[in-house]
């Protein structure tokens, strides 16, 4: 008696999950690491997909589970994942194993006119394109008004020195008794990033070559000096937005990202500017984010179109307005920005236009060592910073660890250190 | 019937036996082999690098410092506690709950917890500004006061896993028979004797288990001590954290993951060896 109904039951089941499996096949879904957090990833949905054709899933992920989920759907050999959006530096690990070269799309979208520099760096040192850009971003310094009057007299704030940001931290030392700069050294903070886009770059005009330079050795000095009027509590911030707002710290560096908070919820409070300059010049490090198509992606059509819409121009002046990313394509961010992301585009456009400015690009071709290239970055601050070791010992061991990395990758050298016929070498 | 039923406890088993074989032993497994290999064939570079390591040493040392003051605390703490409990004759569910309610918590909420009292901006900062002690803001997580770090870790460690050496105990206590001490009692035996000599010796397996727990629970510290310290304080599990996420070199990270075993797999050798109960000093 109750095998018709169960039999009916079983059909309708049928019926619905072959459905939904349909349906599925139709969905593109666009795995993230970036725009995180809950507020960013509404805004995604809700406003920056609208507009997309077919059905859109984003999914955010933190970037190492973004890595392991990258390579576990390579080894089984079953991909769900129609496009991805990552950092530079994310994607540059997944090459040849777990992403397709994308040069079809690059003629999909050549009326975009995003510049050939950032396209090229899409190629991740490949002769194919492996990312279309998406957005971008740099870091900044932030101040609390509080800390202007400290400045040392002279001083410009959009063209400061690293030995003027040195007497200004210490002037509000030496008058409030707190040391209120600070810096992201945290366990996820982004300091190895200070290190290869802008100390590096501003003492030394180099990142990998001039690692044990003498201008290396006067800038790790200089460094020291600098951390001596630092809050003592920056090895725990990884973003310095909190520091910032609860007024822990008056001065910071961070990515736009991570001060972004302090900015639109305050900005009556805080004013944002572009990092110091070294006897070098002013060396800051673009980052770029970038869209990509897994290798056997289940929906390549779905993911071509995602591309499509995210780099449209309207699309990228949304992503501007909304959660502060900058664009990639030539657009005129519009008037009506909010005044936080004013603050922060108004510091980008200091630091791209500032006469010194000496751009540090993003490492290519280091593979699956990003983070061991950052890691010798760290332990060199570890060492000589926290640690008192000697400068000259400490840059002669870790230069050996940097030499064998290069190696290792055959990485060639990037910008501003000079081209190099195969691995870049440290001098 | 003893041949339709031996099969039965094996098939009660089974389901445990395969969980843990696919959840556990295969990750071992894989967990060395991958710590053993290299790109050119087996090494033992990752064990290497991980012994060159600039943290290596401070992680080895801060581990091991953690485990020898948190754990005898723990267990001294714990047989306070329980022997208070068992006196107690009123509201004894009562005082339970309470002192187990740390178990319930998660370690990186409990790390929070610790941090959100112990920060900057916290609420010990707060309380000593306000009775006047200090003038402002005063750091006691920074990697410049690292034996203030050290005692928050520890107070935050022994706040948050004593119940789990309480409870066993208390399981212990109430084995043991009251006879015994009631007789000591009656030839005269104080109690701190009747402790020593009665309840302590015939806790024994109770406190193998606990010490066993504890001791292999606090090799792997990692959530409490990331939260309060994050890489000022260095420890192996932390380490094996940082190998995998941050530098993505799992190799090293696997190398951490089976030297923490071996620490731990030694450290439950010895208690089975040197707290061995034989079975006739046993009520």
């Amino acid at each position: 008696m109750t095998h018709p109904v169960s039999l009916r039951t079983i059909a309708i089941a049928a019926a619905f999950f072959g459905g939904l499996t349909a349906v599925q096949a139709q969905e593109t879904i666009f795995y993230s690491t970036q725009l995180r957090p809950i507020e960013e990833a509404s805004k995604v949905r809700d406003v920056l997909l609208k507009g997309a054709p077919g059905k859109v899933t984003y999914v955010v992920d933190e970037p190492p589970a973004f890595a392991v989920r990258m390579k576990a759907e390579t080894q089984a050999g079953k991909r769900t994942i129609n496009v991805v959006g990552a950092l530079h530096g994310e994607l540059q690990p997944h090459v040849s194993a777990d992403l397709q070269p994308i040069d079809d799309v690059v003629a999909k979208v050549a009326d975009r006119g995003i510049p050939v520099n950032l396209m090229e760096l899409g190629k991740l040192g490949t002769g194919q394109q492996q990312y279309i850009p998406w957005m971008q971003a740099t870091y900044v310094m932030v101040a609390n008004k509080q800390a202007l009057p400290y400045l040392p007299a002279g001083a410009d704030v959009n063209a400061l020195t690293y030995a003027q940001l040195q007497q200004w931290a210490k002037a509000i030392v030496d008058k409030t008794g707190q040391r209120q700069l600070g810096f992201p050294a945290g366990p996820t903070g982004l300091l190895p990033r200070f290190f290869q886009g802008y100390f590096y770059p501003s003492f030394t005009g180099g990142v990998v070559s001039t690692f044990k330079s003498a201008d290396a050795e006067a800038g790790w000095n200089a460094m020291k000096e600098l951390w001596a009027v630092s809050n003592p509590n920056s090895t725990n911030y990884n973003f310095m937005q909190e520091a910032l707002m609860a007024g822990e710290v008056w001065i910071a560096w961070d990515h736009i990202a991570r001060v972004k908070d302090a900015l639109t919820t305050q900005p009556d409070q805080f004013v944002a500017f572009p990092a110091p300059a070294g006897p070098k010049g002013r060396g800051y490090m673009p980052v770029v984010a970038g869209l990509a198509i897994p290798k056997d992606a289940p929906n390549r059509a779905g993911a071509v179109a995602v591309i499509e819409h995210m780099t449209k121009p309207e699309t990228q002046l949304m992503t501007a307005a909304e959660v502060g990313f900058f664009p990639v394509v030539k657009a005129d961010l519009p008037p009506n920005l909010a005044p936080g992301i004013k603050l922060l585009a108004g510091a980008v456009a200091a630091t791209q236009g500032s006469k010194d400015a000496l751009v540090s690009l993003l490492p290519v071709g280091l593979g699956a060592k990003g983070g061991e290239f950052n890691k010798v970055y760290n332990d060199t601050f570890q060492r000589i910073v926290l640690r008192n070791e000697p400068v000259k010992a400490v840059l002669e061991s870790q230069a050996k660890v940097l030499e064998t990395l290069m190696k290792d990758t055959g990485a060639p050298c990037w910008a501003p250190d000079k081209p190099s016929q195969g691995a870049c070498p440290v001098q | 019937m003893p041949a339709r039923t031996s099969w039965i406890p094996y098939a009660l088993i089974a389901p445990s036996v395969v969980f843990l074989a696919a959840l556990f032993l295969v990750p071992l497994v894989q967990t060395i082999w991958l710590s053993f290999s290299a790109e050119d064939g087996l090494s033992l570079t990752n064990y290497q690098r991980m012994a060159g390591d600039l943290n290596f040493s401070l992680a080895i040392r801060n581990t091991f410092l953690l485990t020898l003051v948190v754990v005898p605390l723990q267990v001294v703490f714990a047989l306070a506690m329980a022997t208070m409990v068992a006196k107690l004759d009123k509201g004894r569910d009562l005082v339970l709950w309470v002192l187990t309610i740390p178990l319930g918590i998660s370690d990186l909420a409990a790390g929070l917890a610790w941090l959100s009292l112990l920060q900057n901006t916290g609420y010990l900062n707060s309380a000593l500004y306000a009775l006047g002690l200090i003038s402002g803001p005063v750091g006691w997580l920074s990697q410049e006061t690292p034996v203030a770090l050290f005692f928050a870790i520890v107070l935050a460690e022994i706040w948050r896993a004593t119940a789990i050496v309480l409870v066993i105990l208390i399981a212990g206590l109430q084995l043991i028979p009251k006879e015994f001490s009631e007789a000591a009692e009656i030839f005269g035996a104080r109690p701190w004797t009747r402790f020593r000599r009665i309840t302590l010796p015939l806790l024994k397996p109770s406190l193998q288990s606990a010490l066993i727990l504890r001791t292999v629970l606090a090799f792997e510290v990692f959530a409490v001590v990331y939260a309060l310290g994050g890489r000022n304080f260095p420890v192996l599990a932390g380490e094996a954290y940082t190998w995998q996420n941050e530098n993505q070199n799992y190799g090293v990270a696997a190398a951490y993951a089976v030297l923490i075993m071996a620490i731990s797999l030694i450290a439950t050798a010895v208690y089975l060896r040197v707290l061995k109960t034989h079975p006739e000093q046993l009520p």
